[in-house]
């Protein structure tokens, strides 16, 4: 079953359309085994589609790739056999019970009826569903839905996994339980490729980063490397009244240089390595009249990589009509 | 489970990542099952969804029942001179009506399932390419089995008196049985390829409708115009009506059976190879 090639996933110019969407547009990647490798990028960004190449289950346009060695489309069978898949909609059955979910499974992977039922039992105690086991999943919420999914993608030990979006639409302390147990299955030693449009989640998890934007990777590097990429650090500042942050750009940019506008329309960063100057840039500001509600000297966000480097920020592209394969998630 | 971070919050959440840790080292792969044991695990899927929401029976039950008291006391006398005649005449029409009915909904679950994330988990296993399709059509069987019971309970009740007696009556029930998973292979195509499963239904209906009016299913098609008279003589339908109708007499005529195998072998070896494609594609 393990091929030599110390990659788990190496694709080439991978392409694919609908129609007149060239959802993915020349992807490459490589990842290593055992790494964490994140796919960074908003909706319709082109995640999912990489990541239904990569599983199977989508055929490239035009590119090749290779999952644990095999050819996703000459030997998509190989790949199936050593992969799992968990979905943006959570890849489970909802008309029957987390239990029936993992025996199901188990037993489509050649499990015997006696071993299925106790690797589903021993599954759902592990991730905190036994109390659930028996009630129709359509009656779980997100978070448990969630640990069903990646319950059921380990029912038998995969080598590679894909994730994506695993905590879209879950809250804090059902995302956390989820990157528990995501950091848990890294530990053992699975290789995951972990699809986010969450910048904190990519840094939290990944040791490697695609970013990634209308269909072309943008960016590659370690969390830090990217962080680099667009200077060491950044004053973030806010402002009393948005009205005055053109005047505090004419400023920041005169003392700093790199000023990027946030979101919020009172915050605006620049970027600056020195305290010193961060704190003369600040008394210049004050100086001006700019009246400042708070200010921060941080390194850099992705967010501001991501921002650095596409030159609109994410939110930005989300409001814009998602790719048709990228589904959203339901409420 | 409490939110409240207690100290035995803390000490269950590092027990689940203990228990995490082993369940994710402790199982490797067991060899390949057969295609017909993961077709038999689909076929298991639909029986529990059965299970859990019973009503989905309903279409099975009472659609039969009165199609089978209408058509009896309705047109029974108009038809055949009284209701008694009729039903001899249209109760294995009725039984054949109202499995085909219920192959559209093969087509229409289908659809609906497409729409959730369990087919991708599936499509992504390492499993025998047909193994959802035929099992959910294998599940599908006992439906149709349901429907044809309910219906020939119902005719004996009423005064069917079978000349082949349980045999016949099982050997024409199996005979449906077998042309509808042919046929219903037409509409699971049909449901992969249509945007939403009420598109799914209605195009299924627009197609198994006049097949199954134009056929012997209801009356003798000796008073109809001749050019429609031909059309209903080789109407499978028709020819299957005919068939188990001889089984359940106890006059079956070799060659109809033989004609109704060869039309479902024929829809199984086009269709479903067809709806695979269909349901595999990227």
């Amino acid at each position: 079953m393990t091929s030599q090639s110390p990659l788990a996933i190496e694709a080439t110019g991978l392409v694919k359309v609908f129609g007149e969407t060239h959802a993915v547009d020349g992807v490459d990647l490589t990842v290593r085994r055992g790494s964490v490798y994140g796919v960074l990028g908003p909706n319709g960004a082109g995640k999912t589609t990489t990541i239904r190449i990569l599983a199977t289950l989508l055929r490239p346009d035009a590119g090749s790739a290779r999952v644990l060695g095999h050819d996703v489309v000459k030997e998509p069978d190989a790949v199936r056999s050593a992969v799992s898949l968990t979905g943006q909609l959570a890849s489970v059955d909802e008309d029957l019970t987390g239990r029936e979910n993992l025996i199901l499974i188990g037993r489509l992977l050649g499990l015997k009826r006696a071993a299925a039922r106790a690797r589903a039992a021993e599954l759902l105690e592990a991730f905190g569903l036994a109390e659930a086991a028996v009630r129709l999943v359509k009656h779980y919420s997100g978070g448990m839905r969630r640990r069903l999914d990646l319950a059921a993608s380990i029912v038998v030990t995969p080598e590679l996994m894909f994730l994506d979006e695993p905590t879209t639409g879950l809250d804090p302390r059902s995302r956390n339980q989820v990157w528990g147990i995501i950091r848990v299955l890294v530990a053992e030693g699975t290789t995951i490729l972990l699809c986010t449009q969450y910048l904190e989640e990519a840094d939290q998890l990944a040791d490697g980063i695609a970013v990634i934007d209308r269909g072309k990777v943008i960016a590659e590097g370690t969390p830090g490397q990217l962080k680099a990429s667009v200077g060491s650090g950044s004053l973030h500042v806010r402002l009393l009244d948005p009205e005055q942050r053109p005047a505090a750009k004419l400023v920041l940019e005169r003392e700093l240089g790199g000023v990027t506008l946030e979101p919020d329309s009172a915050a605006l960063s620049a970027s600056c390595s020195e305290a010193d100057r961060a704190a003369e840039a600040v008394a210049e500001l004050a100086r001006s009249g700019v009246r400042i509600a708070d200010f921060s000297l941080g390194q850099a966000s992705l967010d501001e990589v991501f921002l650095a480097l596409t030159g609109h920020s994410a939110e930005e592209v989300q409001a814009t009509p998602s790719d048709p394969t990228e589904e959203e998630q339901p409420a | 489970m409490s939110a409240n971070p207690t100290p035995q919050a803390a000490t269950a959440s590092a027990a689940d990542e203990a228990a995490v840790r082993k369940a994710i080292s402790s199982t490797p792969r067991p060899p390949k099952p057969s295609a017909l044991s993961n077709a038999l695990c689909f076929g298991w899927r639909g029986m529990l969804k059965v299970k859990h929401v019973p009503e989905q029976l309903l279409d099975v039950t009472i659609t039969p029942v009165m199609f089978v008291l209408m058509f009896t006391y309705l047109f029974g006398g108009a038809i055949a001179g009284s209701t008694g005649e009729y039903l001899d005449y249209i109760l294995p029409g009725i039984l054949v009506m109202s499995v085909l009915f219920t192959t559209v909904y093969s087509g229409v679950a289908l659809n609906t399932d497409l729409t959730k994330g369990v087919v991708d988990r599936f499509r992504s296993l390492p499993i025998w390419r047909p193994a959802s399709l035929v099992g959910s059509l294998l599940g599908d069987s006992v439906r149709y089995l349901v429907a044809g019971t309910v219906i020939i309970g119902l005719g004996v009740i009423l005064g069917y008196r079978p000349g082949a007696g349980i045999v016949g009556v099982l050997a024409a029930l199996g005979l449906v049985i077998v042309f509808a998973f042919g046929l219903s292979w037409v509409f699971t195509a049909l449901g992969l390829l249509m945007r939403s499963p009420s598109a799914v239904m209605n195009a299924g209906f627009m197609g198994i409708f006049p097949l199954t009016f134009l056929s012997n299913v209801f009356v003798d098609p000796e008073t109809l115009p001749t050019g429609l008279e031909a059309f209903v003589a080789v109407n499978p339908i028709s020819i299957l009506a005919t068939a188990s109708r001889g089984l359940m007499e106890g006059s079956s005529d070799a060659g109809d059976i033989l004609v109704v195998l060869a039309v479902a072998a024929g829809l199984t070896a086009v269709f479903a190879p067809l709806t695979t494609r269909l349901y595999h594609r990227g």
